[in-house]
């Protein structure tokens, strides 16, 4: 009796419950869409943070440079073989290459060891960040009231320098540090058997740039290294050129127990803040970046995109949501005005308020149902509509903020390009911020789905409750006395 | 089976109160026939509804077979109606999207009776009441004379005890009224019911036993015709 009751009021006022239906769909449709476009770029937003990241590595740990450590700076030739005091004759040649930490301050070693022994850290890997500067020519003819050893500081076009950028890995941190977020597109990665040897991983543009190939050799400060692996990395982030293990670029440099950047990985999402906050306790002078706070430095259409989603999509969702409910609830509850007598002649046949409030709500919580589907597929065209029309989303991280980010371009004011000029030391990085373009895709997750379903079901349960109170407060007398 | 005892009913009406009862005395025996007439909005359909259980007076007691319904909880005062009170009404209150067969199984719904039973026992019903063939018309599909033979066919199914009829024939043209009033007759008699029938109509309150008048919320017994 309860399904043919209800079968035949859903039919009998077909039209209104199709335009209930309609409004709960369009509500539930736009909370999917705008869902699915915030999922959208959250995944968006976690590219471009892997890309600058690393994946599994959630937060990193650095440390300022010291004072003026980013001065003018230069090389000086040692003087004559014999050290009789002269400086080389001019027009001798020479070639030299050394590893330089100037973008970051260090850490000791044990800092690793201590990071990862806190609560909810779930791995953590030591890198160097290093530039090897290479200089070779011819030395020029003595400049006028020079003494000593032979600066550059206005060297002549016949000196050459150049420079890449090194990554010390450290190789037994797994997914945590900045190979991490890389895939391997030729040769290997690095195994633990290679903690002591002369082999490199490079990035692949700049093996491409230099036409180098598994199996090449490079020049790290001076050594030669074998080529084993080539790495690709996400589009925006600022790779190192070359990837060495982590105890030879500390021998190289001359940093021995020395580490310029720590990537941590939290045992889960909700820790990480945690985590933060007892590595700032742990370790107070270091700068502690995590993901969150690398996020809020994107700009960008991705940024703007992330805003639009978060307010004005989900204040319209929430209004929509909030009308559709209101004209569910208000139009139930006409209905059951409509349907007094028949509810109180229900009274006198002696069926209980609650199985008259069971009918009506039944009836809401079937539109309601029947939006909900209509709203997901709705919310399925809205989300494909997103994904089809949506333009691409540049995303760009700021830079010289102060704070050092692994990977990231950042300039650092202080410091001299060699030849010792005045000006910013600038970490070699192809371009001063990072711009990443992103496609919007809004994916329909099965959360959001059974979101959509509760929202429907809640939707027909609020107007079915307004009907259904409606129905019970009435006196079957009063009821029965109602003129239709 | 029914004994009323000083019962009165007010309403409020703006500032003031109406006595819709005002100290009713009334005892009814099973199986008995009793007609109320009088002038309209002088009680008789409150007397009606408080004797269902639809209303609750505002004093005195409605002893229903020995429970004084006045003072029964509402769940207890549903399962009276449900098992032992049938009403009938002037404008039939049928459901409009039940067909006549289940507007009949409808008053077996609250008995827990079976679907099996309840399809079998509304269909007996509505043969009683020379319907068998319409029912799977929708009342709209129904002439009015139809419409109130599925009504009493509902009121009979469950079997009360008593059957209250509030103008039941008001709705009719004369030859249906006399159908109607005929059949009403039977079934009383072949049932052995309890009658109580409110009507303007005095050639239909002239078939009951017992007359009553209702004027400004009392009842006066009228006229006693018990056959």
């Amino acid at each position: 009796m309860f399904f043919t009751y209800l079968r035949r009021e859903l039919r009998r006022r077909m039209r209104q419950a199709v335009f209930i239906a309609l409004g709960l769909a369009v509500g539930i449709g736009l909370v999917i869409t705008v869902t699915a476009a915030s999922a959208g770029v959250a995944q968006a937003q976690g590219t471009v943070l892997h890309a600058l990241y690393g994946v599994g590595t959630d937060i990193t740990v650095t440390k300022a440079p010291a004072a003026n450590s980013g001065g003018p700076f230069g090389f000086r030739i040692r003087r004559g073989p014999s050290g009789s005091g002269q400086r080389p004759k001019a027009g001798t040649t020479f070639s030299r290459s050394t590893l330089l930490n100037r973008a970051l301050g260090t850490l000791s070693s044990s800092s690793v060891t201590t990071i990862s022994g806190l609560h909810g850290v779930a791995a953590a890997a030591g890198a160097l960040s290093l530039t090897d500067l290479a200089i070779s020519g011819t030395i020029p003819s003595a400049p006028t009231g020079g003494s000593g050893g032979a600066g550059f500081g206005s060297g002549p076009s016949s000196i050459k320098t150049s420079t890449f950028t090194v990554n010390g890995t450290q190789l037994s941190a797994g997914e945590v540090g900045p190979l991490g977020s890389g895939k391997i597109t030729s040769g290997r990665t690095f195994t633990s058997s290679d903690a002591a040897a002369d082999v490199a991983v490079l990035d692949s543009g700049y093996a491409t740039q230099h036409k180098l190939t598994t199996g090449s050799k490079i020049d790290v400060a001076g050594t030669g290294f074998t080529v084993i692996g080539i790495v690709s990395q996400p589009q925006g982030g600022s790779p190192a050129d070359v990837y060495i293990p982590l105890g030879r670029a500390q021998v190289l440099a001359g940093m021995k127990n020395q580490v310029n950047t720590v990537y941590v990985a939290a045992s889960s999402a909700a820790t990480i803040p945690a985590v933060s906050r007892e590595i700032s306790a742990a370790l107070p002078k270091s700068t502690v970046t995590t993901s969150a706070d690398l996020a809020s430095e994107v700009t960008g259409s991705l940024a703007s995109a992330a805003s639009l989603a978060r307010n004005l999509g989900k204040w319209l969702a929430v209004a929509v949501l909030a009308a559709a409910f209101l004209l569910a609830s208000l139009l139930s509850m006409s209905a059951v005005a409509r349907r007094v007598r028949e509810f109180g002649t229900l009274k006198a046949l002696g069926w209980r308020s609650r199985r008259i409030i069971g009918q009506v709500l039944g009836e809401s919580v079937v539109i309601g149902a029947v939006g909900g589907l209509a709203g997901i597929a709705l919310g399925f065209g809205g989300a494909a509509l997103v994904s089809r029309l949506a333009p691409a989303l540049t995303a760009s991280l700021g830079q010289a903020t102060g704070t050092a980010t692994p990977g990231g371009a950042r300039a650092f004011p202080g410091g001299g390009p060699p030849g010792g000029g005045p000006g910013g030391f600038r970490r070699l990085a192809p371009d001063a911020a990072s711009v990443i373009t992103v496609h919007l895709s809004a994916p329909v997750t099965a959360g959001v789905i059974v979101l959509a379903v509760v929202l429907a079901i809640a939707g027909g349960l609020l107007a079915g409750s307004f009907g259904g109170w409606r129905a019970a407060r009435l006196r079957p007398a009063e009821a029965l006395a109602r003129v239709e | 089976m029914y004994e009323l005892t000083g019962v009165t009913k007010n309403y409020r009406k703006g500032r003031g109160t109406v006595a819709a009862l005002a100290g009713v005395d009334l005892r009814i025996e099973d199986g008995e026939w009793l007609a109320i007439q009088g002038p309209t909005g002088h009680g008789k359909t409150t007397l009606l509804q408080v004797l269902g259980g639809l209303d609750r007076p505002s004093s005195g007691t409605v002893d229903f077979g020995g429970q004084n319904l006045a003072a029964l909880r509402e769940n207890q005062v549903n399962r009276v109606r449900a098992s032992s009170i049938g009403f009938i009404f002037q404008t039939f209150n049928l459901i409009p999207t039940l067909t006549a067969q289940e507007n009949v199984e409808a008053a077996l719904v609250p008995l827990g009776v079976s679907t099996s039973q309840r399809r079998a026992r509304a269909a007996r019903a509505l043969a009683d009441v020379g319907l068998a063939d319409r029912a799977r018309h929708l009342p709209s599909e129904l002439s009015g004379g139809q419409q109130q033979r599925v009504a009493i066919a509902r009121a009979l199914v469950k079997e009360p005890m008593v059957l209250l009829a509030d103008e039941p024939t008001g709705n009719l043209d004369e030859t249906t009224r006399d159908e109607i009033i005929g059949l009403l007759e039977k079934l009383w008699r072949e049932h052995g019911l309890t009658l109580i029938l409110v009507t303007h109509d005095s050639t239909v309150a002239g078939r009951a036993q017992r007359i009553g008048l209702m004027q400004h919320g009392k009842l006066s017994i009228r006229q006693d015709t018990r056959r």
